[in-house]
């Protein structure tokens, strides 16, 4: 696919929210610009927003709607340019050159290169999409060598040159905002945080993304989430735990337990953390009425 | 990518130009005649501001305003800004606004702020009315935002009075060495706990093989084995978080406390503070400042709370509540300084400090109480979170304190375990 293609895929904001609805996301109007600015602009995207509102899906979901596979790099405390760019094979290499013996032998060979994702996507930018996954996570002096590849999209091996990006190819950055990222970084991409979607917004998410939720249980569970979430909770439910919660539910009402019993055995899924449970569990059986009805 | 970004002469501030001393005469008009080859280039949209369309104007306006609210917004994003919005359409000011958003990106802890200057710029509101988010219980404040400039000296005036109270302060800058941080700041960088770094560093003795650099070897010396190459994981300070209690009971220690959290801040790598009383305020930033009285001077603004009440459980838990403090707080030798005296209901300091602890490397509290020999953690709320504490200190003096946090490497009984054997 070239980058024609893609700019024609990204018409405009409504198209990509459609098409993204269509891979099964549903993006408000603010993620669906940010997404389309992001294609045309040529410029990386950088998402940001509480754990568990979909930021890793939504990356998910845009290579899906360019036809793209998606190549993700976790990033960690200390990872580091072995793990993010290339390494060699050396265990081959050492064979090779016991197995030449006297023959001439090139050790620096692409069967010896063992590329990583940054390398991946820059070899194949028109069939790959980078996604560079809670990046908050990783120190200082990676995102340093990040953003020296964000900015030229060329990669320098020692032993066999500079590797440069036939074209731009598509980044998605996350974080979660454990910690500010540069602003350099910050400048260079195209920004959206995303946050907890409504009641309306995410009955739908929850319909779309759950097997086979009824549409009442789908907005009970939105609403009772939406409360729920407005509590001082160490970690409040995600999207994901919502759309779990709901799937949970709804097998427990099939296998015989009446309405307001099944979303309490079910909890276990939505509120993942002993002190939450029990500073919400005199509440509960309340939230769950209210909802409900 | 659009040749735009590459474009040399920046639309926005119109000043940076190969061409200087042409600049001006653009400036008075096109009338006069310019040989074409000193145009830095040939196209008119590139040719500089005054061939930009009338209408790009607001966006520029908008741009500087947010600058000069302190808001930092680089050229190349105005280019962005502007391309965004071309292409959007811009069919709406709701498509103005996302293009805004996206390409300008404001911190979301400043968005209300940013909306605000968008409707006074766009839809010439009346001036924003930027208040403090009140609905939170425990109102946290967070001095990022804020401006680096502001910190400059305020005393500029030349009055006899102010003159004198500038001599004070100097003397008092002399004796920095009386109240022995001298030492602590240049060992304290070192003297933090450490943990092993994902990252390697070459050694000749006690590590792994070298893979890569060992072949490299192999193949310059021509297929021998000489030495094999080793590498060690290398290791990296842990965080230090300094939480300082500045309610009233704590009033003669507090000047103490934030003197120790401004040597730390500016020696070890990754330090931060916060002040708790009846808000919690982060003052990390402030306290980076290098004179030490301009930065305490800065930090004495931010905090709002100095010698309050005490709401040491709730401002606890806000600080947990806020992902990006609470990660602070993660694998960290988290030193609190108070005196623990909870008012009342003690339930909230508890769940708090089991959360810290279950955080935290090593969690400590330094009480100026303990200064005294008769000091037993005897009070209920001590006594309930005595157990989670690793350590129970003396803070009564800025050596006792400055001796402990060089110490936090060191292994040490649990504060249980001691105090147990004390009572």
């Amino acid at each position: 696919m070239t980058r024609a293609d893609a700019e024609q895929i990204a018409a405009s904001p409504e198209a990509v929210a459609a098409r993204l609805a269509a891979s099964r996301y549903l993006a408000d109007d603010g993620l669906a610009t940010a997404i389309f600015l992001a294609i045309r602009l040529g410029k990386p995207l950088l998402l940001e927003g509480a754990p568990g509102v979909g930021k890793t899906e939504a990356a998910k979901a845009v290579a899906e709607l360019l036809g793209r596979e998606l190549v993700r790099l976790q990033c960690y405390e200390g990872i580091d340019a072995a793990h993010a760019l290339y390494e060699w094979n050396y265990q081959r290499q050492l064979l090779a050159i016991r197995h030449a013996g006297e023959h001439e032998i090139d050790i620096y060979d692409d069967r010896f290169l063992i590329a990583r994702p940054l390398l991946q996507v820059l070899r194949a930018p028109e069939h790959r999409v980078l996604l560079v996954d809670e990046i908050d996570r990783s120190d200082h002096e990676f995102e340093a060598l990040l953003l020296e590849f964000l900015s030229d999209f060329q990669i320098s091996i020692p032993e066999r040159g500079t590797i440069r990006a036939a074209t731009q190819p598509i980044v998605i950055l996350t974080s979660n905002r454990t910690r500010e990222l540069a602003e350099a970084l910050r400048r260079r991409c195209v920004y959206h945080w995303i946050g907890y979607p409504d009641a309306a917004r995410e009955a739908e998410i929850i319909m779309l993304r759950a097997g086979d939720v009824a549409e009442a249980t789908a907005r009970a569970v939105a609403n009772a989430v939406q409360q729920i979430r407005a509590r001082p909770l160490a970690k409040p439910p995600g999207i994901a735990e919502a759309v779990e919660w709901a799937n949970a539910a709804t097998i427990l009402e099939k296998g015989g337990n009446p309405w307001p019993e099944a979303f309490r055995r079910a909890i276990g899924l939505l509120i993942k953390d002993e002190e939450d449970l029990s500073a919400i569990a005199p509440e509960l059986g309340r939230i769950v009425e209210e909802s409900l009805a | 990518m659009s040749r735009d970004l590459n474009n040399p002469f920046s639309p926005f501030t119109g000043r940076r130009c190969p061409e200087g001393a042409d600049e001006g005469r653009r400036q008075h008009g096109q009338t006069m005649a310019l040989p074409l080859t000193c145009l830095p280039a040939s196209s008119p949209r590139e040719r500089g501001e005054e061939s930009l369309p009338r209408a790009a104007a607001p966006f520029l306006g908008f741009a500087r305003l947010l600058r000069r609210h302190a808001f930092a917004i680089a050229p190349e994003q105005t280019t962005s800004f502007m391309q965004a919005v071309t292409l959007l359409g811009p069919r709406s000011m709701s498509d103005i606004r996302e293009a805004a958003l996206a390409t300008l990106a404001p911190s979301p802890d400043r968005r209300i702020e940013f909306e605000a200057h968008f409707r006074a710029h766009f839809y010439a509101d009346a001036r924003p009315s930027i208040a403090g988010e009140e609905d939170e219980e425990t109102r946290i404040k967070d001095d990022r935002g804020t401006r680096e400039e502001e910190s400059q000296d305020p005393r500029q005036e030349k009055g006899g009075e102010l003159s004198s109270a500038r001599e004070q302060l100097s003397s008092r800058d002399f004796q920095r060495d009386a109240d022995g941080l001298g030492a602590f700041r240049r060992r304290v960088a070192s003297a933090l706990p450490a943990r092993r770094s994902f990252r390697t560093i070459r050694t000749r003795s006690r590590g792994t093989l070298d893979l890569r650099r060992s072949l490299s070897e192999i193949v310059s010396a021509d297929g021998d084995i000489p030495s094999p190459q080793l590498r060690r994981r290398q290791t990296v300070p842990r965080k230090l978080l300094l939480l300082i209690d500045v309610s009233g009971s704590m009033k003669l220690h507090t000047s103490d406390y934030l003197k120790l959290a401004h040597a730390a801040v500016q020696s070890a790598d990754r330090a931060e503070v916060f002040t708790f009383g009846t808000r919690l305020t982060r003052i990390t930033s402030a306290l980076r400042i290098r004179d030490r009285d301009q930065a305490l001077a800065r930090a004495a603004v931010l905090v709002d709370d100095w010698d309050g009440g005490t709401r040491m459980g709730p401002t606890l838990l806000a600080f947990l509540s806020v992902p990006r403090f609470s990660a602070f707080a993660r694998g960290a030798a988290v030193v609190i300084l108070s005196d623990a005296l909870e008012r009342g209901d003690h339930a909230d300091l508890e769940t708090a400090m089991r959360r810290l602890s279950a955080r935290a490397f090593r969690l400590s509290l330094a009480t100026p109480l303990a200064g005294d020999p008769r000091f037993r953690p005897a009070t209920a709320a001590l006594r309930a979170i005595l157990p989670v504490l690793d350590d129970l200190v003396d803070g009564s003096s800025l050596k006792s304190l400055t001796d402990f946090i060089l110490s936090l490497a060191r292994p040490a009984p649990s504060a249980e375990a001691i105090w147990k054997r004390v009572s």
